[in-house]
């Protein structure tokens, strides 16, 4: 199954203009609880996909939500003139279809 | 029970919201109307530049609505981050809307007008008195990037728009400001515990963005207490359940646990989201500890330059399978042309990038992907010391582009479709963020002066 088909949303947004963060939250507990405890959304997956020093990667789990947040240094600052997504608004792509098993 | 009822006209001043939600909102006697009216969500230009992200007449149509039910129902009304980006530009543009307003619509109110724009030799005063710290992935601050910037602020706390409402003041426009203070000035100045005012601040401030589904910007309304808060949206249409609200933590955050003030940090591990209907949500359990030091967060931003841009587009397959190669040779053939023009100095008075849509335009070095389809597109991006200069270089790329050869055919191509006549288009100044730091002042008031009048009319 696909991450994408787990949740009801995933989103990538500017935290300030100098990090980004990551919603993902999920339909339910138990598709939240299966994703979390396999671990697949971790420092090192993120790290590795978004090609960021995995120890400035923040995962951090949000049980209140059903959601799991990853935060990370923005490589361009938002709106700097090599910046190519203002708002950090489509720097998710990577996390939808992210098969889990 | 000690309470404070809080009415959020929008999540940002200007986006708008409807005149029968407030209507409905009043009904339920909210102790003040607030509403956020920044961000720096649109990048670095309104900063920058001085300009706002809506147009004057959105931020009247909102304001004039707030003003009228606020002096109908004598209660305060609260803006904080003028115009976008609050600085004194803004802060005018937004105080000068008020009293069109006022002279219109025939109204009279104690105007505070605070002040976030930060004089100059007071940063470097602080900087060198050690009294000015980075956060999180902060670019290097020293004085000339003090005194390079077009604009400094200061994110001002609750404290000022307490000491604006403690001196009789109906209305207050503050600049720059953190979205909660505006939301948690009046709970806190009626003694309600500050774990709870925080905590709704926080959801409030984004007016109605914790319901399930925000169809369009609209008010809320929170009833805070000191034990927990209740939050019930004003339009019949909209409702929130414990995970919006929850979720609304998450948003535009580092972490959805702790949200850093001015005053200390609030904490909601503990927070407890409750369904008390199937459509308000009480939250309760939050904390909020006292920091050891007062601190202010500075936004600043500087000119980086003036651009001019092409977008074209590519759909030859010859051209699309050597690419990546295709492009760098068109671009050092592109600069030695320029050098050609200008002598060897231009090198260091301009820079000339590339953007390639459908392959890594939206993620750039981040990107995982790396294949393209039967068509690209192309954004050349040159950035200059002046506009003149930006668009004489643009012109040479522009010619050079659009005729660059590939092996496989002969004679002359034309490689590139462009869409505009001309094909370079201005972009005009721009701006960069240039802080993300903060200043430990002496009081809290101290780096945010208020201006105070009286609007008789």
């Amino acid at each position: 199954m696909k991450l994408w088909e787990m949740t009801r949303l995933i989103r990538s947004k500017n935290a300030g203009p100098f990090e980004l963060t990551f919603d993902i939250i999920f339909n339910n507990t138990a598709g939240y609880e299966k994703v979390r405890d396999a671990r697949v959304i971790s420092t090192q997956w993120v790290a590795k996909t978004y090609g960021v020093d995995e120890a400035l990667v923040k995962v951090i789990d949000y049980p209140a939500a059903k959601a799991i947040k990853v935060t990370i240094p923005r490589p361009i600052t938002s709106g700097d003139v090599l910046d190519s997504d203002v708002y950090g608004g489509q720097q998710h792509g990577p996390f939808v279809d992210l098969e889990i098993v | 029970m000690k309470e404070v009822r809080v009415l959020s006209a929008t999540g940002m001043l200007g986006s708008g919201f409807k005149e029968d939600t407030i209507r409905r909102a009043m009904e339920l006697r909210p102790h003040f109307i607030g509403a956020d009216s920044g961000s720096t969500d649109p990048g670095p230009h309104y900063l920058g530049s001085g300009d706002s992200m809506f147009s004057s007449a959105a931020y009247k149509r909102d304001l004039r609505l707030m003003l009228l039910a606020g002096r109908s129902a004598k209660i305060p009304v609260i803006v904080g981050s003028a115009c976008t980006s609050g600085s004194d530009i803004h802060l005018e543009r937004l105080v000068g809307i008020a009293r069109e307003i006022a002279r219109e619509e025939k109204l009279s109110f104690r105007l505070g007008a605070i002040h976030s724009e930060q004089n100059k030799d007071y940063l470097k005063r602080k900087l060198r008195d050690g009294m000015i710290r980075p956060l999180e992935n902060a670019p290097h601050l020293d004085e000339s990037v003090i005194d390079r910037s077009t604009h400094i602020v200061g994110m001002a706390g609750a404290e000022p728009f307490v000491e604006a409402l403690e001196q009789g003041c109906d209305v207050v426009i503050a600049g720059r400001s953190s979205d909660t203070s505006i939301f948690a000035a009046v709970p806190v100045m009626h003694g309600i515990n500050p774990a709870s005012a925080w905590h709704a601040a926080k959801i409030m401030e984004c007016g109605a963005a914790c319901m399930v589904q925000r169809k369009y910007p609209d008010c809320n309304f929170a009833i805070v207490r000191d034990d927990h808060f209740i939050i019930d949206a004003p339009n019949p249409d909209f409702y929130c359940d414990p995970d919006s609200v929850a979720s609304h933590n998450l948003y535009e955050n580092a972490s959805p646990y702790e949200l850093i003030e001015p005053s200390g940090i609030l904490d909601t591990r503990q927070a407890r989201y409750e369904a008390i209907s199937d459509r308000a949500v009480r939250v309760s359990g939050s904390t909020f500890r006292k920091s050891d030091q007062y601190t202010i967060k500075l936004e600043g931003a500087e000119l980086a330059g003036y651009q001019s841009i092409i977008i074209g587009t590519v759909r030859d397959p010859l051209i699309l399978r050597q690419l990546d190669p295709w492009l760098t040779q068109l671009l050092v053939t592109a600069k030695q042309r320029i050098e050609g023009i200008y002598g060897a100095e231009i090198e260091k008075k301009y820079r000339l990038d590339l953007r390639v849509i459908g392959k890594n335009a939206t993620m750039g070095s981040m990107e995982p992907e790396h294949q393209i389809g039967h068509e690209v597109g192309l954004l050349f991006q040159v950035t200059a010391q002046t506009q003149e200069l930006a668009t004489s270089i643009m012109k040479s790329v522009s010619h050079i582009a659009v005729h660059f050869p590939i092996p496989e055919w002969s004679g002359l191509i034309t490689s590139i479709a462009y869409p505009y006549s001309p094909a370079e288009i201005q972009r005009g100044a721009t701006y960069r963020f240039n802080m993300n730091h903060v200043v430990v002042p002496k009081t809290p008031l101290e780096m945010f002066p208020i201006e105070y009048s009286d609007v008789r009319f």
